[in-house]
């Protein structure tokens, strides 16, 4: 199994995204984390999309995604040519003041955001790859984490990648 | 309604509704004629039907609400099919859109997993738009349904017809030539191979490409075997004609390509009914596919070489790099004459049902009378089955059946649709009683309508399909399959108006077919045979073609 992600531009009309998570669905592929949003271009969405499969599959996912008449361009990034990043936001616990220290040293350290912070919780706003994402998420849970809320992955190819 | 005239477009299959009346009360106004169904599933599929004969959108009608969920059975039919189809529906005024109204229903949520695209004008400029590419994109490419669903305010607005010339949509990019190398490529490969084979799939039949593959396979000398929709796109008289594969394919179509090393399959999506299973058929032989959906190419099979391409147009390319070639397989080469023995073999050996009316002659002798350029339809279970084995297709492009989603009832309604697409031949709906149960009130179309079609009925008074299964699976435990012997057919077709025929015997059978090929209007006849007959060879879901039952 590999991790791909699609980056995909389809007509931003309503449906769409039915459209598309409905072929996921229906022809038995799974989405890990799906990102929409408006493009320069006011008539184009950009969905990224990251999923899971073997060779084969992801193959067949592209080209279900190409057949799809409202999609325009799809694209199969390599992650080693992409920057993608995801933001995701936990509201983390604190038990006391040592707690407190603590939590802000790791959200320094992963150049996190601190929001809303309270005398029993802490947000922390993240920007940042999958990994690192999982890497504070494991820290962060032994304080406990209260809530997640996470967006899905957003990818842009380098130039002249 | 100036738009559909626009696309050329004659007849309508459908049925009013309050959603749909403004668009209805233009029927006063134009050239089109409107043909009343009884059932909209049934307008679906006369579309279809009309559709896959002329290879132009057949265009159905329904309203809101249960009108348009009752077309979806046959708007999935369609898509399985690859059948080019337009769909019209009527839906709420915008305004009620949403708010639960009487008669709504999100038919364009429900219909998009089963079309290839859907359409809903919001304001009546955008309707002959949305026409215009709603019959590019059904007949273009692969084929395939697509819905135009209206609100009832949108059609009663009046636009001004701006027609576009020449549609483009940047997502939709129907034609790829073919690649010349590919082409290059799959001609080596097969003329090294020792045993060949061609497969000829549905897309074939599609794209029209019967000259074209008969060129390639005289040409190279090659065997040719179909898939069950690809049955007819090659002559079933020719030579090298060893029928079709799969679960219920021939004996020597089975046997061939389970010998062969290499495959040249065109316009065909591997389906499980007739490859057996994916690992088996794709380890056994090298394969070349061709094919106008380049997401069919690896889906079900791992190919050698692949050609994206319409298959007329790829089958073209391949007939321009063969020409002044030698090519040194020889009409009496081993690998040939050893089919022409397999096939020889099996018609003579192949045993069939000994009583009066068993399916093979009742089958044989349809074949007998009838013209071979009449379109012939089928329902679906054991009779569809039969036909497959036993009524011999010899003008390509005549044969018609719900191969994808195997839908039953379709038959009657698209040999309606068939017979306004080509009037002046003979059309058979080959049935049975089950299937045939489903939509037979498409008599009131066919007689209300001058419309006449024969209805072979291939009676055995049970769900034969299911009741065969249940015979050779579950241990004669029989459920839910016996129809009882009702109704009586020849009493309904009279009912309607239509000419009913009981057949009890070859003799009979002989007179009824002739009968029906001179009635100017419908006719059913009713063929009782065995309820005990099996459909065989046999090849068990989940098994390699390999692996047939033959009959004993």
């Amino acid at each position: 199994m590999m991790w791909a992600i699609f980056s995909i531009l389809v007509e931003n009309k309503p449906g769409i995204l039915f459209e598309v998570t409905h072929m996921f669905r229906s022809r038995n592929f799974n989405i890990d984390s799906i990102a929409v949003g408006v493009t320069e271009n006011p008539g184009l969405s950009r969905m990224t999309i990251t999923t899971y499969g073997d060779e084969r599959q992801l193959a067949q996912i592209g080209k279900q995604l190409d057949k799809m008449i409202d999609t325009v361009e799809v694209r199969r990034l390599d992650e080693h040519k992409t920057v993608y990043r995801e933001l995701a936001i936990f509201k983390i616990r604190i038990s006391n003041a040592e707690d407190s220290m603590e939590v802000n040293k790791l959200i320094n350290a992963y150049g996190a955001k601190a929001h809303d912070t309270r005398k029993d919780s802490i947000m922390a706003e993240l920007t940042s790859t999958p990994d690192q994402i999982r890497a504070f998420e494991e820290l962060a849970g032994r304080f406990g984490i209260l809530e997640t809320a996470r967006t899905g992955m957003a990818a842009l190819q380098r130039s002249g990648a | 309604m100036t738009a559909l005239e626009g696309e050329g477009v004659r007849e309508v299959f459908g049925l009013p509704g309050g959603a749909n009346l403004p668009m209805y009360d233009e029927f006063n106004r134009c050239n089109i004629r409107h043909i009343l169904v009884r059932h909209e599933q049934s307008a679906a599929h006369m579309a279809d039907g009309y559709g896959r004969v002329s290879r132009r959108p057949g265009v159905c009608f329904a309203t809101s609400g249960p009108g348009a969920t009752n077309l979806l059975t046959g708007i999935a039919t369609a898509q399985a099919d690859s059948a080019p189809m337009v769909a019209v529906t009527g839906q709420v005024p915008v305004h009620f859109i949403g708010k639960d109204a009487f008669q709504e229903s999100d038919i364009m949520g429900m219909a998009n997993p089963v079309v290839k695209y859907a359409f809903q004008p919001r304001t009546p400029e955008e309707v002959p738009i949305s026409v215009q590419k709603a019959f590019y994109i059904a007949a273009t490419g692969r084929p395939g349904p697509v819905l135009v669903d209206i609100p009832k305010d949108v059609q009663s607005a009046h636009a001004q017809m701006r027609p576009m010339d020449g549609v483009s949509m940047r997502g939709y990019h129907p034609w790829t030539d073919p690649d010349i190398q590919n082409v290059g490529r799959a001609i080596e490969t097969l003329i090294r191979a020792d045993k060949p084979i061609i497969l000829a799939g549905g897309g074939t039949i599609i794209s029209s490409a019967f000259a074209e593959l008969q060129a390639v396979a005289e040409m190279l000398t090659i065997p040719v075997v179909t898939t069950f929709k690809g049955k007819g796109a090659f002559p079933e008289n020719h030579p090298l004609s060893m029928g079709p594969i799969g679960m219920h394919g021939h004996a020597e179509a089975n046997k061939i390509i389970t010998e062969a090393d290499c495959v040249l399959a065109v316009g065909t999506r591997f389906s499980d009914r007739s490859v057996g299973t994916f690992e088996d058929f794709e380890s056994r032989r090298t394969i070349i596919h061709i094919d106008v959906d380049p997401a069919e190419i690896g889906k079900n099979q791992t190919t050698r070489v692949a050609v994206v391409g319409d298959v007329k147009a790829s089958l073209r390319v391949m007939l321009r790099l063969l020409e002044g070639r030698k090519i040194d397989r020889d009409e009496g080469g081993e690998w040939v004459r050893h089919a022409r023995e397999m096939r020889e073999y099996w018609q003579e050996n192949l045993k069939i049902h000994p009583g009066e009316l068993g399916a093979a002659k009742i089958l044989r002798k349809l074949r007998q009378l009838l013209p071979p350029e009449s379109v012939v339809t089928t329902e679906v279970g054991q009779h569809q089955m039969w036909a497959s084995l036993f009524f011999d297709v010899i003008s390509p492009g005549t044969f018609f059946s719900s191969t994808g989603l195997g839908t039953m009832g379709w038959g009657f309604p698209a040999a309606i649709g068939a017979k306004v697409a080509r009037p002046g031949v003979p059309v058979v709906d080959i049935a049975g009683d089950g299937s045939f149960n489903m939509t037979e009130n498409s008599l009131a179309t066919s007689v209300l309508e001058d419309i006449p079609v024969i209805v072979f009925l291939v009676n055995n008074y049970s769900l034969g399909m299911v009741a065969q299964w249940q015979r050779t699976f579950y241990k004669r435990r029989m459920v839910g399959v016996d129809q009882g012997q009702c109704p009586d057919y020849v009493k309904l077709a009279e009912s309607y108006g239509a000419q009913g025929i009981r057949a009890q015997s070859m003799d009979e059978l002989d007179a009824a077919i002739r009968a029906g090929l001179k009635s100017d209007v419908a006719t059913v006849i009713d063929i009782p045979i065995d309820p005990e007959e099996d459909v065989l060879p046999f090849v068990q879901p989940g098994t390699p073609l390999s692996k047939m039952i033959l009959p004993s």
